[in-house]
């Protein structure tokens, strides 16, 4: 188990490795550049500025150059906000993306597991319809459609929560996670309801009725373990996503998160900041993709990665 | 066991999160309370009886600001905030007009060229050290400095030497820029600049603190390290969440800055800025939906503030590339044939205003010179396009087939689906819609080999004419649509070195006459600025630079709490009379409840303290006023934060 651990934590390099290659190229082959703006820059101020940030160097020079500082997790300085270091932003946005993302994941794995079992024991029930009615529409409805209707509800018109703007208290986290939850949450019961009933159709299972337990020990002891793991798997790439942060959520509610540099950094050409949490989103995917697996043999024990355990 | 390891961890996190205080800020429902009528001192400032009693302002900025450098700093929502912190040479008054600012006189020398300015002796930076003339020097080189690499600092390229200085070819010391002695600074310009004043309240050219820059390098604009000379000073930032300044006690004129805390939110999305706004969190927004404008109007009349900006929103013709190489008569009939009424009436609908030239109308003493056909009906227009486009050699069976660019925008794509429908209606061309990423649009622009006709538009740093005129010079960095005229360039070349205003005005409105001659863009309208704004907030004016500070705002009670005070008043005139019976305890008592605000509690406890022993007659009105006020005070009244 640590060999296999430690095998898949070195296999994180290459991929690190070719991530950052692919989008560091990526950037450059993108039309313009971070300083063109309607104003025009005199070409003396725009030579200043491409001496400044190195932009004047051959390519490959900037991307060794690059390599180099990401080595010592140095991400350079943003183009964009021009106080800041990528690492300062970084800094400053993944706790508030990780905040509302760990939040928003534990309520709809609680929440969405919990619908899901209640579903699938009542299957073809009016319960289990309304439950999966339910679901379905809180996949397809948009998070911008049902983002600005929460707000106005429960901000503009109850006045209990507010509007958006983030100050770390419970009251602003409120609506953000609920609305991140949602979709993630209806998933989670329509995964859970599907697993529950192909595993209660299972032999084990029916052992286990056979032996004269209660159905809630069945459920409980037997079912839950198998029933989680297409969960689980759909949680780690998830789980990702979230804690890096959503553009959209962060736009609507106005949150500090890192979700909006992917977008404003790519849009700015921000090298160094888009490069920053592109890295990060790769380096979270891979962990969480790892410890996925880790669970996964703790749930299965059929699942083992390596001979000698 | 196992299995109930996820869920605590959950649990755990959840609980963790759930022990935060739960700082719900208050809201005020939807309605805005009204004011009070605004009543001024014998000293021209608002009477004290009028304002609110917390002066705290908050305000949506648009977005996040790219630095708080201030020669670094571009883009409208680093500006704003600027205008609060840093002071330049000259200021700006609520209408617009250039005023003293660290500088409180300044003497021009015949030629135009030489500018001595006086500074203000009682000019102080935040921190307390003097503001000298030496500040400005080291900041107006520090801002031409190749090493700063500042992407505004063209805005110094009227100063002597400042192109050279820029490019590295001549040594700092050679800028235009001299102390003559520690409250004179000097100033030497190449051309005759009319509008230099102007420039000097431009973020390029403030000053900045010479030894905090220094000792913290490039993280000088950091709070904690910050040292500024305006009327605020920088408290806290938190990155895309909030900046908050608080009044600087040692700007020269603290006295009359009344509020005295801002909280700047970069509310990237114009409808969360709106719920706020509703929610009575904001004063004052950056912008508004740009579909809402009926909701909005109807909803919030008083409160949607829509004013001229001085800025245009037109098309631009790509003249090295065909059809339009040569081609006046197209360009005419192209130009003629939109109904500008039409498009702001239905397609912009916050109250733009159509436009037929260039430089937007709002600069004092300069007006435009108008096409004749602007004068027209737009039937006439129509009917004159269709000669013109006939002329041009197309027709039914030989449309013109033409691409329309334009970047990524709400706005922008249901202007350019409009024109292009108008277009087809009036003359039959066909017109293809090209939506493009912005910087991709601006290479496009740049390069003039994709585009035929394309989506811009200018907004100036400064109030003058010249600004939108040179982007029409043969050779500008911004010149996309190839044009190029010898006599437009030489006429310019006139303006730039023309010191008389009234001759420069004359000159500005023959070189803009004979770009309209040539229609190398086709005008459309002039941007306005749409936000909403807190009746209660007042100081502030619209103005066509969209130049607001801080410092010249404030705020007033609301009706409500000045109804709550009075009846509280006369509650209290009442306890007054009943306590004159009773014993003088009682009345103290009353008096300790009212700490309402912590500046005034020592006078309310002094007056109390003259009720009890010997009821004067201006002590009790004192005591009146403090002691019952939040009494009396409703739950839709409360203070906001």
């Amino acid at each position: 188990m640590l060999r296999h651990s430690l095998r898949r934590l070195l296999g994180l390099i290459p991929t690190l490795l070719m991530l950052i290659t692919v989008a560091f190229f990526m950037m450059r082959v993108a039309p313009g550049g971070p300083f063109d703006s309607e104003k025009s820059l005199p070409p003396e101020i725009e030579a200043n500025l491409n001496a400044k940030y190195h932009l004047d160097d051959p390519l490959l020079k900037q991307y060794f150059h690059y390599l180099g500082q990401v080595a010592v997790l140095d991400f350079g300085p943003s183009f964009q906000y021009k106080d800041w270091t990528v690492n300062e932003l970084i800094a400053q946005g993944f706790p508030v993306s990780m905040t509302v993302g760990v939040l928003a994941m534990s309520l709809a794995f609680i929440v969405g597991t919990l619908l899901g079992i209640a579903a699938a024991l009542r299957q073809n029930t009016r319960i289990d319809y309304s439950l999966m009615g339910v679901a379905m529409l809180g996949i397809s409805i948009p998070n911008f459609v049902i983002a600005p209707i929460l707000i106005l509800v429960l901000a503009v018109y109850a006045g209990w929560l507010p509007a958006g703007g983030w100050d770390g208290g419970f009251a602003s986290m409120v609506l953000p996670v609920l609305t991140l939850a949602l979709p993630a949450t209806a998933y989670i019961a329509r995964l859970t309801r599907g697993s529950m009933i192909e595993v209660l159709h299972s032999n084990f299972i029916r052992t286990a009725r056979a032996k004269g337990l209660p159905e809630s020990v069945v459920i409980r002891r037997h079912a839950l373990r198998p029933v989680l793991l297409p969960v689980i798997s759909f949680m780690g790439p998830a789980m990702a996503g979230m804690i890096s942060g959503s553009v959209v959520i962060e736009r609507i509610f106005s949150i500090p998160g890192l979700g909006s540099y992917f977008v404003q950094g790519a849009l700015n050409r921000d090298y160094t900041l888009v490069m920053g949490v592109v890295i990060l989103y790769g380096v979270l995917i891979i962990l969480l993709n790892f410890v996925v697996d880790l669970i996964y043999a703790w749930l299965n024990p059929k699942i083992r990665y390596d001979e000698t355990s | 066991m196992r299995h109930t390891f996820l869920v605590a961890s959950v649990v755990v996190l959840l609980s963790a999160c759930g022990s935060d205080d739960p700082q719900q800020p208050p809201t005020r429902s939807d309605q805005l309370t009204r004011p009070v009528e605004l009543v001024f001192g014998e000293d021209g400032r608002p009477d004290p009886s009028v304002l609110a009693p917390e002066q705290v302002l908050h305000r949506d900025n648009g977005e996040e600001p790219q630095t708080l450098d201030p020669h670094l700093a571009e883009g409208v929502p680093s500006a704003h905030i600027l205008r609060d912190l840093f002071e330049g040479l000259t200021a700006e008054s609520p209408e617009g007009r250039v005023i003293p600012g660290a500088a409180i006189r300044w003497n021009i020398s015949r030629d135009g060229k030489v500018y001595t300015f006086y500074l203000r002796r009682d000019a102080l930076w935040s921190n307390g050290d003097p503001v000298t003339a030496e500040d400005f020097v080291y900041s107006l080189r520090r801002s031409a400095n190749p090493a700063t690499a500042s992407n505004y600092a063209q805005v110094l390229l009227p100063l002597n030497n400042a192109a050279e200085v820029l490019s590295g070819q001549l040594p700092l010391n050679k800028l235009g820029v001299t102390a003559m002695d520690e409250y004179t600074l000097q100033i030497t310009l190449k051309d005759p600049t009319p509008y230099f004043l102007g420039l000097l309240n431009h973020s390029s050219t403030y000053p900045v603190h010479r030894t905090s820059v220094i000792q913290h390098g490039s993280s000088f604009s950091r709070p904690g390290n910050l040292v500024s000379n305006g009327a605020y000073t920088l408290k806290d930032w938190k990155v895309r969440s909030q900046i908050e300044l608080a009044k600087n006690e040692n700007y020269w004129d603290a006295a009359n800055v009344i509020i005295g805390q801002v909280f700047y939110y970069p509310f990237e999305e114009q409808s969360t800025a709106l719920k706020q706004f509703r929610a009575g969190n904001l004063q004052w927004t950056y912008e508004v939906p740009n579909n809402q404008f009926k909701w909005l109007q109807k909803h919030y009349p008083e409160e949607l503030v829509i004013s001229p900006w001085f800025g245009s929103y037109f098309f631009g013709f790509n003249l090295e590339r065909e059809p339009f190489v040569e081609n006046l008569d197209l360009r005419l009939a192209l130009s003629m044939a939109l109904d500008r009424d039409l498009l702001t009436d239905k397609v912009t609908q916050f109250g733009e205003r159509p436009s037929y030239t260039l430089v937007p109308p709002g600069i004092r003493d300069f007006v435009s010179p108008k096409p004749e056909w602007a004068d027209w009906s737009q039937l006439e227009r129509s009917a004159e396009a269709r000669r013109l486009y006939a002329a041009a050699g197309y027709d039914q069976d030989k449309p013109l087939r033409i691409e329309i660019r334009y970047n990524t925008g709400q706005n922008n794509k249901k202007m350019a689906l409009a024109v292009a429908s108008l277009w087809k209606q009036v003359l039959g061309v066909q017109a293809t819609l090209f939506n493009e990423e912005w910087k991709v649009f601006l290479q496009n622009r740049e390069q003039k080999v994709l585009t035929q006709v394309f989506r811009a538009g200018w907004i100036s740093d400064y109030a003058d004419p010249y600004s939108f005129l040179e982007l029409f010079r043969t050779g500008h960095g911004r010149n996309d649509f190839g044009y190029s005229n010898t006599l437009y360039d030489s006429l310019l070349g006139e303006v730039a070195s023309e010191r008389i205003p009234s001759r420069r005005r004359r000159l500005m409105f023959e070189t803009e006459r004979v770009l309209l001659a040539d229609m190398p863009f086709i005008p459309v309208y002039t941007y306005v600025t749409k936000r909403l704004v807190d009746p209660r907030l007042r100081g502030w004016q619209s103005n066509v630079m969209d130049h607001h500070y801080t410092k010249d705002m404030f705020l007033l009670k609301t009706a409500q709490e000045a109804a709550s005070e009075e009846a509280a008043r006369e509650k209290a005139a009442i306890e007054e009379a009943l306590g004159e019976q009773a014993e003088g305890e009682e009345a103290a008592d009353e008096g300790a409840v009212g700490e309402e605000s912590t500046s005034e509690k020592s006078t309310s406890e002094k007056s109390t303290g003259g009720e009890a022993t010997g009821e004067e007659a201006a002590d009790e009105k004192v005591a009146d006023e403090q002691a019952a006020e939040p009494v009396e005070e409703t739950d839709t009244d409360g203070p906001s934060t």
